[in-house]
């Protein structure tokens, strides 16, 4: 019997996109340090201005350092295509620009980073692009929400900071009844956790600062397509349907299949916005790209530890972890984190938001920091910071209780860790 | 008959060029040729990349051999009023271009990883025949070298190998036919035979689904051809190594006769 023989994820997390150079014999790519690149001659550029043939014009659009870690990424998602970007933000702004137009909707999922709530309840309609929130637990409302002008579905695979899990399996197959895309913010699962395409999404995004990076060195996004939604047949989308006039009347489905909304996206979204990613932060995410299966490992591994800590400290409210039976997702968590749910973790301690205020100003070892999937562990208070733009009403849709604390493990020790914890905690009770 | 997509690589009805028609291979469509479709179109050709019926964009059942095949895209090209053209295939499509070379069509023929004959394993034809995706992965596991499958080569910031694996699960559902008329075909010797047209054999060093000394054995039964080696290229060599392949295909339409069977070997990718 003969089988397929493809490597493996781990492989792919440490050479997919780069070759030895043949030059040098370097097997890791440098970083390329070049605004722009040569042309043979008029003709080649004007070929690749044109989108006839592939190659690098100048780095706002592509280089090669910034290319191959496009190339990976998109190898461990199983994407077609990605677009590296500045941050996680401008990755999400990228996806929306490249498929609507004023008067488009979106749907999402209310339990979000407190960023991206932003962007959706405050920034965007300015600009004609309308939000409706759902509950991430309740794949329906996602079906009743939509509207002849909805252009995506979009939830996170772990909504942070509150924890719920996005059944993706089943927002996706309401979307695609409808013609809509689902578009998976994937940073807290990373691709060796979940790889939302398996379950029928059909854009991913991270915001690379976190697992990818490891580090909490660089900030940079990333934007994948799976290559699988069906953009002809919908018929919401004249972007990637109808004749483009800046590129000669190019129609990207037409010139190129799959991959026609990533082509897009580079091609116009770069071109105009341009939040591309630079150069040295690629290398920075190559580098923690190469060492993602056995950190996350180890996350996982040290998140267990701590979460199993807290679950019986008795200064601890509440855990919220997808691991946990009582999560309300636990199910989900269980079909779609088969390798571990992530070490990022919400709980509250007993005596409100000033006990929590008193817990992370208590901590040493654990930096409270505004960051998370790192190899330091950090800790953080939502309401007051990632998500103090929230009124009362956003923090209640979002699920955000006023003592939650957001904690996310790094690589530490664990005993270390709890040790740090369990001191801080003993604190947070003293008034 | 010929009703079915045609990608004119974004040149519809404004060229009056020499003609060129690139033929996809099995379970695949147009999009594979996008490494050359717009090129061409914007350097004066007229582009004809169909899906083929029951393929991409095409409706309708496919079509059960290469006789079959061959005879639609002629009438495509009837259709068009086109009577001599550039004709490029690859893998099945280039049994297609050999039908279509002996019967005076081709002016210039190019066939991309194929032989004469494209025999497919039992295992893979019955895969294919079961719409089971590991059909997919045993021809994306032939098709790409050991560099290959890691990529590196094609579009900055694209996946060749999941690329194709894309758009060989969108046709899954004509793969096996696809591949039965590949392996019952065997008419390609008496075809290459017959055909005058200047020529050229390109395959990758890599390739599993059609080794290169099968493709060198067509070389050397075509009247009037070149052969070249793309070392490190595989099975899917114009998504892979795009720039090689439009390189290749530039020079052979820009070449006006070749003289005679000759070998050679690219050393550009090694």
């Amino acid at each position: 019997m003969v089988e397929p023989d493809l490597p493996g994820f781990e492989t792919l997390a440490v050479h997919a996109g780069v070759r030895p150079d043949p030059a040098t014999g370097a097997p890791t790519i440098p970083v390329y340090y070049s605004a722009g690149f040569v042309f043979e001659d008029t003709d080649h550029a004007a070929s690749l201005f044109n989108l006839e043939r592939p190659g690098h014009i100048y780095t706002r659009i592509s280089n090669p350092t910034v290319a191959a870690f496009e190339e990976r990424v998109a190898a461990l998602e199983d994407g077609v295509g990605a677009v590296a970007t500045a941050s996680g933000q401008a990755a999400l702004v990228l996806a929306i620009t490249t498929l609507m137009n004023a008067g488009s909707h979106i749907v999402s999922s209310a339990a979000l980073y407190g960023g991206t709530a932003n962007l959706f309840r405050n920034t965007l309609p300015r600009f004609g692009i309308t939000t409706t929130f759902v509950p991430p637990d309740q794949p329906e409302a996602f079906h009743r929400a939509i509207t002849p002008k909805t252009r995506l579905l979009f939830g996170e695979t772990i909504g942070n900071p509150v924890m719920d899990v996005l059944d993706i399996e089943a927002v996706a197959a309401i979307g695609h009844e409808q013609g809509v895309p689902l578009l998976v913010d994937n940073t807290l699962a990373s691709p060796y956790l979940c790889r939302p395409f398996e379950f029928g999404a059909d854009l991913v995004l991270h915001s690379a600062t976190k697992f990818i990076s490891g580090h909490g060195t660089v900030i940079g996004g990333v934007l994948v397509d799976s290559g699988r939604f069906d953009w002809s047949s919908s018929g919401r989308f004249p972007n990637l349907t109808e004749p483009y006039v800046p590129y000669n009347g190019v129609v990207f489905v037409d010139e190129f299949g799959p991959a026609a909304f990533i082509a897009r996206a580079r091609a116009e979204g770069l071109r105009d916005f341009g939040a591309c990613m630079s150069p040295e932060t690629a290398f920075f995410l190559i580098l923690g790209l190469e060492s993602l299966a056995s950190r996350m490992d180890r996350h996982v591994t040290n998140a267990r530890r701590v979460v199993d800590y807290l679950i019986q400290a008795p200064e601890v409210a509440w855990v919220r972890y997808p691991e946990l039976a009582d999560h309300p997702q636990h199910d989900t968590a269980c079909r779609q984190f088969s390798r571990g749910a992530g070490s990022v973790m919400a709980f509250a301690v007993k005596g409100g938001r000033e006990a929590g205020r008193r817990l992370i100003e208590s901590t040493q070892l654990v930096l409270h920091v505004a960051n998370l999937g790192d190899a330091r562990s950090l800790i953080i208070h939502p309401a007051s910071t990632t998500h103090q733009q929230l009124d009362a009403a956003g923090l209640a849709a979002a699920g955000i209780d006023e003592g939650l604390v957001r904690l996310s493990v790094g690589l530490e020790d664990p005993a270390d860790v709890i040790a740090d914890l369990s001191r801080a905690l003993r604190l947070s009770q003293k008034a | 008959m010929t009703a079915g997509f045609v990608h004119h690589g974004g040149q519809v009805g404004t060229s009056s060029g020499p003609a060129v028609v690139l033929l996809h291979g099995a379970g695949m469509d147009h999009t594979v040729w996008r490494g050359l479709t717009r090129y061409l179109a914007h350097h004066g050709h007229r582009v004809f990349a169909p899906d083929l019926p029951g393929h991409g964009r095409s409706a309708g059942p496919p079509l059960a051999s290469i006789e079959e095949m061959a005879a639609w895209v002629l009438h495509l090209l009837d259709d068009a009023g086109v009577t001599q053209s550039t004709v490029i295939g690859h893998s099945m499509g280039a049994l297609i271009a050999l039908r279509m070379g002996a019967a005076g069509v081709a002016d210039r023929l190019v066939a991309i990883c194929s032989g004469t004959r494209i025999e497919v394993h039992r295992e893979l034809q019955r895969a294919a025949d079961e719409r089971d995706r590991k059909a997919v992965e045993l021809i994306l596991s032939w098709s790409f070298g050991p560099w290959g499958r890691l990529g590196g080569l094609s579009d900055p910031g694209t996946s060749a190998l999941i690329e194709c694996r894309r758009v060989l699960q969108n046709g899954l559902h004509v793969l096996g036919s696809d591949l039965r008329a590949c392996h019952t075909y065997l008419g390609g010797t008496d075809d290459a035979a017959a055909i005058p047209a200047p020529s050229l054999v390109v395959s990758g060093s890599e390739d599993r689904m059609v080794r290169p000394a099968l493709a060198a054995d067509l070389a050397g039964i075509l009247i009037d051809a070149r052969f070249e080696l793309v070392p490190g290229g595989g099975h899917m060599l114009m998504v892979q190594q795009p720039e090689r392949v439009r390189d290749l295909v530039d020079r052979m339409l820009s070449s006006r006769q070749l003289s005679g069977s000759q070998v050679l070997s690219s050393q550009a990718d090694a």
